[in-house]
């Protein structure tokens, strides 16, 4: 091969290379952009009275006298509004019953509508659900009721050929004349003065409890569960892995038995992670019994059992690659074998241990199908630690799961169920940043 | 063939270098050390097997203690199997097993009783690449002290400080002994190495091709130290250097093969071998 060829051909690798890490680069930006701007709308966003109100009820945070200000403020932009309901309460008392009919679901449409966006009106019955107990908390939800109050969706099926087409029509059309005219243009204009909009930082979505199963509220308890979870699990994997590594590598003759072990240690590493949950339910719940049913304790050894090949198989590598001159220098001295592993092999194979650890830990507090069935609930309140061997726990893997696809209101919590993801992202890269630091410093230490 | 070497070096009669090739080795003389001369390490029809494969066949020979003996042969000859037979670092290959006695003391190295643990202590080691732990230069030294039970500081930093004396290092580490025994140099951390095999106070030092991965200048103080440490320490080094070998022994043994060729002291030895194999090997007719 002249150079010439040998030149194109380097750098068409060089090309291949860089495109691939270019295209790499796009589909990470691809999955994180909406993450993050998903995720970040469950932290800032343009909060109304309502959201003020219902933190301030919940957890006793805000100012109270601004609040009652402001509360003042959003009444009296609403009183008209109850005035013209009022108003067609009495026009429809004194209508036929034929032609009160007519206007009967329109108008329980449009106080549907009123009560999402303000909560309780005027003689509604005091709701049981707090999700009914107010009206929209975020700006965004408030804009969408207003445009179900001011036009009704209709569908035209006029073209048999095509699939029929959404349309609207103004909804004030169907109340022309009467008294409740009015209040389509009136809403309209004065929902800000009835919502008081401003920009919120609600940091609760982190430390609050949620409130009626995520409508309001944070995920603490979420974000405690997968704390519990992934620690509890690193707790059982990370001794019982590194020994099972320092026999393998240190003690175990070299014979089929020891292959045998090896090979299975592998396969378990590539095992999908729903059989491990499974296993976790009929081995550790039905009959070891650790737990009378689901709870954190199982599900850490569920995810225990799940990493711990993969943390074996770093160790072991790390206890390989340390210096055998290490190893002689110390049993020169007259360490025991012992002695020389505790003190000389392990500190130096720490730095690679603790990579293992950490791909483990990564996993170990995403992971969703080990803890189905051993650990999650999908709403529950947040435990003590001393809880941890009998109570389930809510997770913000199976949690994202759950709110994404299983919840009632599924379409109204999207921040929520983004905000978890961000959440999980960031604990693993906290987690992981964390390790790796604590990595570095091992690493500088051993080179000096 | 293989002969016990008489303890006193000056018996050995210089009787001139014929070959011009054999003028470099010419051994400086060298004083009896006091209460040396001494069998210290003593092979019956000593053999290490790697397997089937023989790598030392049969070796008698008394190293006797406070002196320097080197050991010489060309690569694979078996010279450092010979030398880690004797604090039983073979037995970290597992394939690797020995036939005949092998005694220290008067003790069977390889003995159904013998604690290796024990035997190290007393006999130290240094391998041909320094290989200082991951530590500051203190824990590096302490390390053996620590091992045998010793950990009031007072007494570690007393010992730290007086072996590093003995390697010659203190002069030059003295102020950073907190420090990264990594961060020396290739020589220092060879001296270190010395002084830590020192500090567990051993009566034997094995010297693996101490200077082999070391630099001219290194070496030289490494073989300074050697000569310092001559007479207090019985000194077992495996060399592939010649000249390194008569300028620092006393006596010298040349491996061929896994057999002893010839015993001797350093200066009859280079200068006039009784075997015609140690003359061709001496006079570089191979190597």
């Amino acid at each position: 091969m002249n150079l010439g060829t040998r030149k194109i051909l380097d750098r068409s690798f060089t090309a291949v290379g860089v495109t691939s890490i270019v295209l790499m680069a796009l589909a990470l930006l691809v999955v994180l952009v909406p993450i993050i701007s998903g995720g970040l709308k469950a932290l800032f966003f343009q909060g109304t009275i309502e959201h003020r109100q219902l933190v301030y009820n919940e957890f006793g945070r805000g100012d109270r006298e601004e609040l009652e200000r402001q509360k003042e403020q959003s009444q009296e932009a609403r009183r008209p509004v109850f005035a013209m309901l009022d108003a067609f309460d009495a026009e429809l008392e004194g209508m036929e019953p034929a032609e009160r009919r007519e206007y009967r679901s329109q108008y329980n449409h449009v106080r549907d509508v009123l009560h999402d966006m303000l909560g309780p009106l005027p003689g509604d019955i005091e709701p049981l659900l707090l999700r009914f107990q107010y009206g929209n908390t975020r700006w965004e939800q408030a804009e969408e009721s207003l445009h179900d109050l001011l036009y009704v969706t209709k569908w035209d099926y006029s073209n048999p050929n095509v699939m029929a087409e959404k349309y609207f029509t103004p909804r004030v059309d169907e109340f022309q004349g009467t008294a409740l005219a009015p209040l389509f243009a009136y809403v309209e204009t004065h929902l800000e003065e009835m919502l008081l909009p401003q920009p919120e930082f609600y940091w609760g979505f982190i430390t609050d409890r949620s409130l009626d199963a995520h409508i309001f509220g944070g995920i603490w308890a979420e974000i405690q569960g997968t704390f519990y979870l992934a620690m509890g699990a690193m707790l059982f994997a990370f001794p019982l892995g590194v020994i099972a590594a320092i026999y393998f590598t240190e003690y175990a003759k070299d014979n089929f038995l020891t292959s045998m072990l090896r090979s299975a240690n592998s396969t378990l590493a590539g095992v999908p992670s729903i059989v491990f949950g499974l296993f976790g339910l009929a081995f550790f719940i039905n009959t070891v019994k650790v737990s009378e049913s689901k709870s954190v304790l199982a599900g850490s050894l569920t995810l225990a059992i799940m990493v711990l090949p993969t943390i074996i198989r770093a160790a072991e590598e790390a206890i390989l690659a340390v210096p055998k001159t290490y190893r002689e220098a110390s049993l020169g001295l007259g360490a025991t074998k012992w002695r020389t592993i505790v003190t000389v092999i392990l500190p130096a194979a720490l730095p690679g241990i603790i990579t293992g650890a950490i791909i483990s830990l990564g996993r170990a507090a995403g992971e969703t199908a080990p803890i189905i069935f051993t650990a999650a609930v999908s709403v529950g309140a947040t435990i003590g630690l001393a809880d941890v061997f009998t109570e389930p726990t809510p997770a913000l893997s199976w949690n994202i799961y759950n709110l994404a696809s299983e919840h009632e209101a599924a379409n109204e919590i999207r921040h929520v169920q983004y905000g978890m993801v961000l959440s999980l992202i960031s604990i693993v890269l906290l987690l992981n940043m964390s390790a790796i630091l604590l990595r570095a410093r091992i690493s500088k230490k051993l080179k000096g | 063939m293989p002969m016990t070497a008489e303890a006193n070096t000056r018996s050995a009669a210089s009787q001139g270098a014929e070959g011009s090739n054999r003028e470099i080795f010419l051994p400086p003389e060298r004083k009896a050390v006091k209460d040396g001369g001494k069998p210290h390490v003593t092979a019956k029809n000593f053999s290490i097997f790697y397997g089937d494969f023989e790598a030392v066949k049969k070796v008698n020979a008394e190293v006797l203690s406070r002196y320097v003996t080197a050991i010489i042969g060309p690569s694979g000859c078996g010279k450092s199997t010979f030398l880690r037979a004797i604090n039983r670092m073979n037995d970290l290959i597992p394939s690797c097993h020995t036939a005949g006695t092998l005694m220290f003391n008067g003790e069977d190295i390889y003995g159904k009783y013998t604690d290796e643990v024990l035997l190290r202590k007393r006999i130290g080691m240094v391998f041909q690449k320094p290989n200082p732990f991951p530590k500051s230069i203190f824990d590096n030294i302490a390390y053996g002290p620590r091992l045998h039970g010793i950990n009031d500081r007072k007494t570690l930093e007393g010992i730290v400080e007086k072996s590093l004396k003995k390697a010659a290092l203190w002069d030059e580490v003295s102020d950073r002994l907190d420090r990264n025994a990594l961060g020396l140099s290739g020589g220092q951390q060879q001296r270190l190495c010395v002084a830590r095999a020192l500090a567990v106070e051993p009566d034997i030092l094995l010297l693996d091709e101490p200077t082999s991965a070391l630099d001219p200048k290194a070496t030289a103080k490494i073989e300074d130290l050697i000569e310092e440490l001559r007479g207090s320490y019985t000194i077992l080094i495996v060399t592939h250097n010649m000249q390194q070998a008569s300028r620092v022994s006393d006596y010298t043994m040349f491996f061929y093969e896994g057999v002893l060729v010839e015993y001797a002291p350093t200066k009859q030895l280079f200068t006039n071998p009784k075997d015609q194999m140690t003359e061709d090997y001496i006079t570089g007719r191979f190597s």
